[in-house]
């Protein structure tokens, strides 16, 4: 489903990446852990050309992304086909990011009727639907000003979903809550995961890694240090970086 | 030794600080005003009664009418090309950026005066425009049509346009400034649901924009307001300032009607600002909501 090869990318002089290679299976769910400033994050967000990156290909649904490949030689892709791809790829913030002008119910619909060809009516049929699967279906009419951060992040997973995306991202997902929140927006997304997603999260929630990840891949300064099976790892780091990251967070 | 404190069940009643000075200023401007004031009500130059005479004249309200028209049109001019300027210099596209600096470089960087008299002088200047290739025929078809400006084309319309134009370079500003308040984040939220450069700036990052923006364009409003007085350089005289001037012209008696225009240009600013006073006060309660939501 997601196939990232040799990715490198840097600002400036500065290597974020450094030859990054992962592979996510349909249905499965990767977890990105490491330290900030390890580049999961910029990781995430070049699967989904937020980012360009400087060398390597990523695939997604056995489509390059960002780019053509014909002739042994790559082309820019058009904004629009570059939106198109993204259609395919939801993605949820550390901050929510939800439209502060739009209610809940909005913030649903806004994509799938502006960017999809989807009628108003069935818009909000979904977005109705979308928001109950959430525990939101209460608060359709609500801004985001008048939720929670738990609640927030709930409609912004809603949104992605509304797009019916083959993949979905999450960017620390958590991290900005109060942790009595938290444990909300992480059911959420083992419903998700249950349901037969595809995600790749990068996530500090050792015990989501554990319980519903797939794969586990340990990030540090631009490099993956470790990956396997997330109980594996959690309870027997084989590198020391690992060990002394997991130490720090468990 | 045991400290004594007493009983703190009943409210504090404090004897409040007292501010001397600030009773002396006050005291000592308020006579300053009543002198000036009981100066002015006697000063000849002032001429009370040619004041009253003309207050209410046909011509000094029809001027008022007209600065309203003409601050109204050329903000509309101004905001909306304001707005088609600012998001065009956030464009991806080089050209329409280039577009949007060089036009904000020149309308900011020569006065509104000076280009009010060429405005007047336009259509002098450039009788006809001729679109297409000069000076190629093909046997007798001519490649390219003229457009005739027309010598009478209504002072009124030129000088709608000078001053919208102005603004707009100011106002393109302005909206620069709304659309960089808004958080990045908006941006990448859109992009990532597929949103084209385009929808996003339409659907998430201007409506956004556009709140931002309402109190400072509420105070470009109250300055065009006074700013019309300047379309006499065109020459627009049917405006208040204009009037005021015509009047002056025959009664050979300056002050009073200027003290006339006066009167009519803060009573109509002080509407405008009472409106966004109330407007600022609106958006300032959202705001406030927000945080009490965002603590509790």
């Amino acid at each position: 489903m997601v196939v990232v090869k040799d990715v490198h990318k840097n600002y400036g002089s500065h290597e974020v990446l450094k030859g990054i290679s992962l592979e996510v299976n349909r249905g499965e769910v990767m977890v990105l852990v490491g330290p900030s400033g390890s580049g999961k994050s910029t990781m995430l967000r070049c699967i989904n050309h937020l980012e360009k990156i400087n060398s390597g290909r990523i695939y997604v649904d056995n489509q390059l992304i960002g780019y053509r490949e014909a002739h042994g030689k790559l082309y820019e892709l058009k904004p629009s086909e570059a939106s198109e791809q993204r259609t395919g790829i939801g993605m949820v913030f550390q901050k929510f990011n939800l439209f502060p002008h739009m209610t809940a119910l909005e913030n649903v619909t806004v994509a799938p009727t502006s960017v999809g060809k989807v009628s108003k009516e069935e818009a909000i049929q979904t977005g109705k639907e979308l928001l109950n699967r959430v525990g939101l279906g209460n608060k359709l009419e609500h801004y985001p000003a008048h939720l929670s951060g738990g609640q927030q992040q709930r409609v912004a997973i809603a949104r992605a979903l509304a797009m019916k995306p083959k993949l979905m991202l999450f960017d620390e997902p958590t991290s900005a809550l109060d942790p009595e929140l938290v444990g909300e927006v992480l059911d959420v997304m083992k419903e998700l995961a249950a349901s037969g997603m595809t995600m790749v999260v990068v996530t500090h929630e050792m015990g989501f890694a554990r319980e519903v990840g797939d794969h586990l891949v340990f990030m540090d300064q631009g490099v993956v240090v470790e990956s396997g099976n997330p109980a594996e790892i959690l309870a027997n780091p084989k590198e020391e970086r690992t060990k002394s990251f997991l130490a720090k967070v468990l | 030794m045991e400290l004594m404190v007493p009983s703190t069940k009943e409210s504090i009643k404090a004897v409040p600080l007292r501010h001397p000075f600030r009773w002396a200023a006050a005291v000592f401007l308020f006579v300053l005003a009543i002198a000036f004031i009981y100066d002015a009500a006697h000063r000849k130059a002032y001429d009370w009664p040619t004041y009253r005479k003309y207050f209410f004249d046909s011509r000094i309200l029809a001027g008022a009418v007209v600065t309203i028209e003409l601050t109204i049109l050329s903000m509309v001019i101004g905001v909306v090309l304001g707005v088609a300027l600012a998001v065009m210099r956030r464009s991806p596209n080089p050209i329409f950026r280039a577009i949007s600096v060089v036009y904000i470089w020149f309308f900011r960087g020569t006065p509104v005066y000076v280009q009010l008299v060429f405005w007047g002088l336009s259509t002098t200047i450039y009788s006809s425009i001729f679109l297409g290739i000069p000076d190629i025929h093909f046997g007798k078809i001519f490649l390219g049509y003229h457009f005739p400006l027309s010598q009478n084309t209504p002072i009124f319309f030129l000088a709608m346009l000078g001053l919208g134009l102005n603004e707009a370079a100011y106002m393109a500003e302005i909206v620069r400034a709304g659309l960089l308040a808004v958080d990045r984040g908006q941006e990448e939220a859109a992009m990532s649901l597929g949103f084209g450069w385009w929808q996003t700036m339409r659907k998430i990052v201007i409506p956004q924009a556009l709140r931002i923006i309402i109190p400072p364009t509420g105070n470009e409003s109250i300055s065009m307001l006074k700013t019309t007085s300047l379309v006499t350089a065109l020459p627009l005289v049917t405006d208040l300032y204009g009037h005021a001037r015509d009047i002056e012209s025959v009664t050979y008696d300056p002050v009073p009607i200027l003290l006339i225009a006066c009167t009519y240009y803060i009573l109509m600013t002080s509407v405008m600002m009472v409106g966004q006073y109330f407007m600022e006060k609106r958006l300032s309660k959202g705001h406030q909501e927000l945080k009490v939501v965002a603590v509790g």
